[in-house]
Order: structure tokens, then C-alpha cells, then sequence
């Protein structure tokens, strides 16, 4: 597994994680796959597409989960979680773009434990940057990256589907 | 005038009436709401949000609907919810208004969703918890006298909206006692914000209050002649205690004038919804025919509502004072 600081290749990373998931769900049964919005969702949507699970492909807003509501408020943009498959007895993949603290992770956990008792969740991130402040891991990552604290990873798609992903430095 | 609706940040700190509210934070609203209606289907019917927080429902004038779900907005949010029935309590005793408010913030109150007779009342409860540095209170207007009833006038545009998409190239009918409507009103301002091109006003002489075409809205007296091709018809409910006075005849009267029945409804566009926040008056304002047939969305208004209000009062709380 590489470890970078700049000059991502997205794409192959997204086939390093395609080939990892495909991989971890080998003989498993109601798998199904879930991104959390935005970047997340993007890739889920894809792997799902890829695998021949698009079927069983739901997306999460964490939005109402987060921890950090009472001191920053609602987020301003709140997308609609969508999950059209039975969660109860699922092996589910949640899929992030980028894993850091794990709060995200935590948050929605308990999304999908509020549609049913899953059988399983693994995890999916096209790049961990370390920095957990929660007993998470991932199942499945395609690189580690060390970054500045004030440094964030950003994925970005093209109007073709593709992917980007840069080092972006925070505002202040 | 002060709009303490909004915070320093121009953030949404209390609702108290659309009059004033930026587009952007009604599309907020709107948008947030969106996303609060799936949960109503899902096997946990909850989302953590307001864990720990206490809404005070704070009815001073009577309403079984906006109250129940205020209170189902509150509990699908997590919130504590409690029902203050206050005529039967201490304003009959003789507490003023802002006793009453001072007394239940010190029970820790974090939301007053407050009904009240008295246009206003809400503005006076805000205007004292900014006053006497309570700002992390929030006050949401549940319907005060004539002036406004915001989250009717949100949830009419959400359900506006899902089922015709764009604003912009709408003709809205508002029928019925529009002088006596807060919800007239809040819809008028809203519909004005969201930029719907044609706002128009049907009713007798007598119901209609002066100063709409000011609000920009076209006055019918006659309803077939306002029911031409819009796209939506807000009905409004006739209330009975407008009868006793000299106002209008009969309610037969009125029904023959201003009732909208699948006849009048034919002369609106073939798609148009009807809209009524309940409750109705069936053969009063409105036909069951009409109350009862595919183009009514009656029902749809009440499931929006709550995901609505769940989305205003997110909102809120979440804003800092």
C-alpha cells in the first residue's frame, strides 16, 4: 500500500478499492452497499455499479447524527438518505471517502442501525489520513496518507464519473 | 423594524413570521424539510438531533392539529415535549405572558412553540429573551391572532413545490376569509419571496382585507373568474363564528358564491392541486367531491407538515444566540 503526500492517481486508487471489496464480499450473502454523502456516495453508487449490486446501493446523510450539532449547528446542506434495501440480516460495506477521526463513521453506524439490525458492517475508504479520535478501522482502504492538521483531502467527480482527489489546505 | 428572527449572523434564531425571511433561509427550510420526510417510514422513526433538549408547546388558543404535531415533529427529533394547556392554567390565574415565559425558562426551556389570540404575542416572547440575555431560547410562531402562521405557510410551499417542482411560473388562488387568515397572510409573503408571478385573492367584498394589491396580489371577487387557469387553489377555512356577525349571509349562501366544487374546479388548469389546511368545512368552502377527489393533496399538506416543523425546529436549535 503506498504512502503519498501529493499527486494522487484517483482512479487507480478507486480500482485498488473496487478490487479489495469485490475481494472481502466473496461468498458473502444480502450484501449490499452504502456511501455516506457526498464523495462517499459517489463511490458507493460506482462500486455498486461495478459489482452488479446496483440494486442493493443505498446513501446516507449523517447530518442529523453528528455530534457536533449543538455547536455548529444544522449542516446547510442536507442531502436525502436514501437506503431502498431490507437492512435487517445485511452485510453491509459503508463507504467513505476519506477516513479521519471515525466521528463520521460513528454517526452512521447509527443511521443504518435506525432502518434495522444489520448482519454485519464493514468499512470502505478510498484514503485514510490517520488522526482517529473513536475505536474505529477500516476494512478496506486504498491509501494512507499523512497530512497536516490543516490539510483535508477532497474528492472530486467529473461530468464523465471520474475521480480526483487533492490535498486541499483548510480555511482557517 | 427589528427582525429578531434573525441572529447577528443572519441566522434563523426564532420563527415568527415569513415576512422578512430571506429566500435563501425559506429554500433552507424547504430543502432541510426534504430530507426529514423519510423518516417517517423507516423502522426507528427518530433521528438524535434534539436528544436532551425540552420544546415547551405553549397553546394559548386552541388547536388539536398544529399542536399534535409540533409535538410529533418534537418527539421524531428526540426532544422532550411538553404541552402547557394554558387556559386551564396560570393565565386564568392572572400571570402576565412574560411571567409565565420567565418561569418556564428557569425549568430549562430551550423552545417555546407558541399559539396565541393576540397578533404578536411570539414577537413579545422573542423581543423578552433577547432583552433579558435568553437568546439560546428559541421561540417558534405557531399562529398569533391575524398575523401569521409560518409553518402552515412553509408547509403549503413544501407542498407546492413537490408537486409542481418550480415557483416561477405559477398562478396561486388564495380563496376565501382572507381578512381573518394568518395563514392567507403567510402564504401571500411566501409565495411573494419564492417569486410566484401570480398571487391572486378570491372572496366576498367583505372577507378581503385592504392593502393586497399593495402585497401584490390580484383581488376576484368573483371565484369563476379567479379560478382561470391556476395552478393551484389554496382553499380557506370559513370560520362559523364569522356567520353570527353581519359579514356573510348563510353557509349555503356562502357555498353558492365561493365553494369550490368539481364544477369550479374545472375552470383551473387540468393538473391543479388543491391545497386546505384543515380543518374543513365540507359544503361550506369546499365540495367533499372535491375534498375527496385525486386532485386534493389535503392530506399530503398534514405528513409534509411534520417533516416541516422538524425542520425549522433543527434549525433553530441548532443556531447559536
Amino acid at each position: 500500500m503506498p504512502t503519498s503526500t501529493n499527486d494522487f492517481d484517483a482512479e487507480a486508487l478507486y480500482r485498488e478499492l473496487l478490487a479489495q471489496v469485490r475481494a472481502g464480499l466473496q461468498g458473502v450473502q444480502d450484501a449490499a452497499i452504502v456511501g455516506i454523502h457526498s464523495g462517499g456516495a459517489w463511490l458507493a453508487e460506482r462500486l455498486a455499479a461495478d459489482l452488479g449490486m446496483s440494486q442493493r446501493y443505498g446513501s446516507i446523510d449523517v447530518s442529523f447524527y453528528r455530534d457536533d450539532y449543538a455547536r455548529k449547528g444544522l449542516h446547510p446542506d442536507v442531502k436525502p438518505t436514501n437506503i431502498g434495501f431490507n437492512v435487517d440480516r445485511a452485510t453491509i460495506v459503508l463507504v467513505d471517502d476519506v477516513l479521519f477521526t471515525g466521528r463520521t463513521t460513528r454517526a452512521a453506524i447509527n443511521v443504518l442501525f435506525d432502518f434495522g439490525r444489520p448482519a454485519r458492517i464493514m468499512l470502505a475508504a478510498l484514503a485514510d489520513r490517520g488522526g482517529r479520535e473513536l475505536p474505529v478501522a477500516a476494512d478496506f482502504v486504498a491509501i494512507k496518507v499523512t497530512l497536516e492538521q490543516d490539510q483535508s483531502l477532497a474528492l472530486a467527480r467529473a461530468a464523465d464519473g471520474t475521480f480526483t482527489l487533492t490535498i486541499e489546505k483548510d480555511h482557517a | 423594524m427589528l427582525n429578531p428572527q434573525l441572529n447577528k449572523n443572519g441566522e434563523l434564531q426564532h420563527l415568527l413570521s415569513i415576512e422578512g425571511l430571506p429566500k435563501s433561509i425559506v429554500n433552507h427550510i424547504l430543502d432541510t424539510a426534504s430530507s426529514f420526510v423519510g423518516i417517517s417510514d423507516r423502522e426507528v422513526k427518530k433521528v438524535p438531533l434534539m436528544r436532551g433538549k425540552s420544546v415547551f408547546n405553549l397553546f394559548f388558543e386552541n388547536s388539536t392539529r398544529t399542536r399534535t404535531t409540533f409535538e410529533i415533529a418534537s418527539k421524531r427529533l428526540s426532544a422532550d415535549v411538553i404541552n402547557l394547556n394554558i387556559q386551564a392554567s396560570s393565565a386564568s390565574k392572572g400571570e402576565s405572558l412574560l411571567d409565565t415565559i420567565d418561569n418556564l425558562s428557569a425549568m430549562h426551556a430551550d423552545m417555546f412553540v407558541v399559539r396565541h389570540a393576540q397578533s404578536g404575542a411570539p414577537y413579545l416572547i422573542a423581543k423578552h429573551l433577547i432583552d433579558t440575555k435568553q437568546s439560546h431560547v428559541h421561540v417558534v410562531n405557531a399562529g398569533d391572532g391575524r398575523h401569521a402562521h409560518p409553518t402552515q405557510g412553509l408547509l403549503d410551499m413544501y407542498t407546492i413545490r413537490h408537486y409542481k417542482k418550480d415557483f416561477t411560473n405559477l398562478t396561486v388562488a388564495i380563496v376565501g376569509d382572507i381578512l381573518h387568515s394568518r395563514v392567507a397572510r403567510s402564504d401571500i409573503h411566501a409565495l411573494t419571496t419564492l417569486g410566484v408571478p401570480e398571487v391572486r385573492a378570491i372572496g366576498p367584498h367583505t372577507l378581503l382585507p385592504g392593502g393586497l394589491e399593495q402585497m401584490g396580489v390580484r383581488v376576484f371577487t368573483n371565484m369563476d373568474e379567479g379560478l382561470k387557469g391556476v395552478d393551484v387553489i389554496i382553499m380557506l377555512r370559513l370560520q362559523n363564528e364569522r356567520m353570527s356577525g353581519a359579514l356573510l349571509p348563510s353557509a349555503q349562501e356562502y357555498f353558492k358564491s365561493y365553494g369550490l366544487t368539481p364544477e369550479r374546479l374545472a375552470l383551473a388548469k387540468p393538473d391543479a392541486i388543491v391545497m386546505h389546511p384543515g380543518p374543513m368545512n365540507r359544503g361550506v368552502e369546499i365540495d367533499s367531491a372535491v375534498a375527496d377527489g385525486a386532485q386534493a393533496v389535503i392530506l399530503p399538506q398534514v405528513t409534509f407538515g411534520i417533516a416541516v416543523r422538524m425542520a425549522v425546529m433543527s434549525i433553530l436549535a441548532g443556531t447559536q444566540g
